[in-house]
């Protein structure tokens, strides 16, 4: 069902992690991938997992809701896993028989390609699961408030992205409804051809786009109503700021990135 | 006489095997005969607008079964769709539904689906369009471009055009005026036809419940909490106040009435049966 996407899902707690600053756990998140790619050696490999590791249990978020997150790109990282197992050539033959040949070093490669796949998706999981989207949105435009110099509107692009984040439910629970009062008049989504299929979702977008402008035009009388008039001057409830976890969570990035470029220099 | 339609043990869970698994409907067991006109009640989140979408199998139930002529509804993809087109389902606001450029077309669209041939489809459009009002100088319009009312009237053309022998709504007076509510509730009626058609709703409305339908049928936590003729669902008016269920105010006046000790008939719902029971009442036949 529609209603079982955990696409930008936000599992509220009071844990650590949850209480980081959203700038800290979007710039950790950043050092985390860099660290990710950065890591071609087992010992670097393991120091992310740890982090990960680590992260996960202190925000007290299951396992299982991570690994129900992953699970849309099991295609992609199979393939991904297979194509490298292929096509990597190496020294040591495992198997060899008709025109392929897997070498030792593409299972390797296959292993690590795959994994960083899962692992660069589960930390970014972890940081929409501890994040509420209104507290993302704000961090990021914190985050990127120096490109306003540059007139980019920052402010304006982060109301958009809370705006759209905020109508993804909305929208799917509308979809699921226009979908079931079509099919009780007899449509039908899922047989026939492509072009069948493509005129049979007709029924379905017209309202879905005509109710979208709908909610748009009603949003944005609602915000005018209440004086919106973008960024300039525009206080918070709730003012972000760092507090001494942040630095400490920070510093903690920093220095995994810093033995993981060690460890890539050493070899190990 | 085999039901027209009913449930054995209908179950269904949302989100089945997540953490946010819950029960929506528990293993009830429902039947209507034919040419019955039943109301269901029950406040947000009893079950009940999951229990209908049970009923003309757009939902399948995650244990149970439900039966339509006797039949499993699911036994065969043939027949789950012909259970489509002959139970009707009008959804809450069904004017978001719309998308045809036309009003003909829009309620053309369920008579087409069945197959049916141009000329029979023709007649079926224009017989619902007239039945619930709408003027031959509409069809030919956008229905983007129509009233919230009209709107509704057309949604509901679109349902009837594919002349149902179980016509199930779910809250259709829901946002209209006193005098749409009104007007489609002779519609329905008049669908309902003294009982050649079958008529199952939904509604937040306990006066309209009591005013049309023949039995009511509680929803409450999923499971049926009562299942009556009106004046039996109403003896248990206290009941009905602890589900969260807003009673007219007649029955409230007549339950404080018993309260304060006058032995009163309190299952009444309209002034006129209270003005009865008010003079059945000891000694209230001299007084008034």
């Amino acid at each position: 069902m529609l209603k079982d996407i955990t696409l930008g899902q936000y599992y509220p707690g009071d844990t650590l992690v949850h209480r980081l600053d959203p700038r800290t756990k979007l710039i950790l998140t950043l050092i985390y991938i860099a660290a990710l790619f950065t890591a071609i050696v087992y010992a670097g490999y393991a120091l992310v997992v740890l982090f990960l590791a680590v992260s996960i249990l202190l925000s007290r978020i299951r396992l299982r809701n991570i690994l129900s997150g992953l699970k849309p790109l099991i295609i992609i990282v199979l393939i991904t896993g297979i194509l490298n197992l292929f096509y990597t050539k190496g020294e040591h033959l495992l198997v060899h028989f008709w025109r392929i040949s897997i070498y030792w070093e593409g299972v390797e490669t296959a292993i690590f390609m795959a994994l960083r796949i899962m692992l660069l998706i589960a930390g970014t999981l972890l940081l929409t699961y501890t994040t509420s989207p209104l507290q993302l949105t704000d961090g990021l435009e914190s985050l990127l408030n120096p490109l306003k110099k540059i007139r980019v509107p920052v402010h304006e692009l982060a109301m958009m992205m809370s705006i759209a984040l905020r109508f993804i439910p909305t929208l799917i629970e509308e979809t699921d409804k226009i979908m079931s009062a079509q099919r009780a008049r007899g449509a039908d989504f899922e047989t026939g051809g492509l072009i069948a299929k493509a005129k049979a979702m007709l029924p379905l977008l017209i309202p879905l786009f005509v109710s979208a402008f709908r909610r748009a035009d009603e949003l944005a009388t609602a915000m005018e109503s209440r004086c919106y008039h973008g960024g300039e001057g525009r206080t918070r409830m709730k003012q972000l700021s760092m507090a001494r976890r942040d630095w400490i969570a920070l510093a903690v990035g920093v220095l995994l990135l810093a033995l993981v470029i060690l460890f890539r220099r050493l070899g190990i | 006489m085999t039901p027209v339609l009913q449930t054995v043990r209908l179950t269904h869970r949302y989100s089945e095997g997540t953490p946010f698994e819950r029960v929506a409907v528990d293993s009830v067991d429902f039947s209507a005969q034919r040419g019955e006109f039943i109301a269901v009640i029950g406040h947000t989140g009893s079950g009940k607008s999951t229990f209908i979408q049970h009923l003309n199998g757009l939902l399948k139930p995650s244990s149970g079964s439900v039966l339509f002529d006797g039949k499993d509804i699911h036994s065969s993809k043939e027949f789950t769709r012909q259970v489509r087109f002959r139970v009707g389902l009008l959804f809450q606001y069904p004017e978001y539904q719309l998308f045809e450029e036309t009003v003909y077309r829009d309620i053309a669209f369920g008579p087409k689906n069945m197959k049916l041939k141009d000329d029979e489809v023709d007649e079926r459009v224009r017989e619902a369009a007239g039945f619930v009002g709408l003027g031959e100088e509409i069809l030919g319009k956008s229905p983007f471009d129509l009233s919230g009312g009209q709107k509704r009237r057309v949604a509901i053309a679109g349902v009837i055009a594919m002349r149902p022998e179980v016509l199930i709504l779910d809250e259709p007076t829901a946002g209209l005026d006193p005098g749409g509510r009104e007007e489609l509730m002779e519609n329905i009626l008049r669908y309902h036809d003294g009982g050649k058609r079958t008529v199952i709703y939904i509604t937040h409305s306990m006066e309209d419940a009591a005013r049309t339908a023949q039995r009511i049928v509680v929803f409450n936590h999923g499971h049926i909490a009562m299942d009556g003729t009106p004046r039996e669902v109403f003896r248990r008016g206290f009941e009905l106040i602890q589900m969260g269920i807003i009673v007219p105010q007649i029955t409230r006046v007549m339950m404080r009435l018993r309260e304060l000790g006058l032995d009163v008939d309190d299952s009444v719902y309209s002034v006129d049966q209270a003005i009865a029971a008010l003079r059945e009442t000891k000694g209230g036949g001299d007084r008034a």
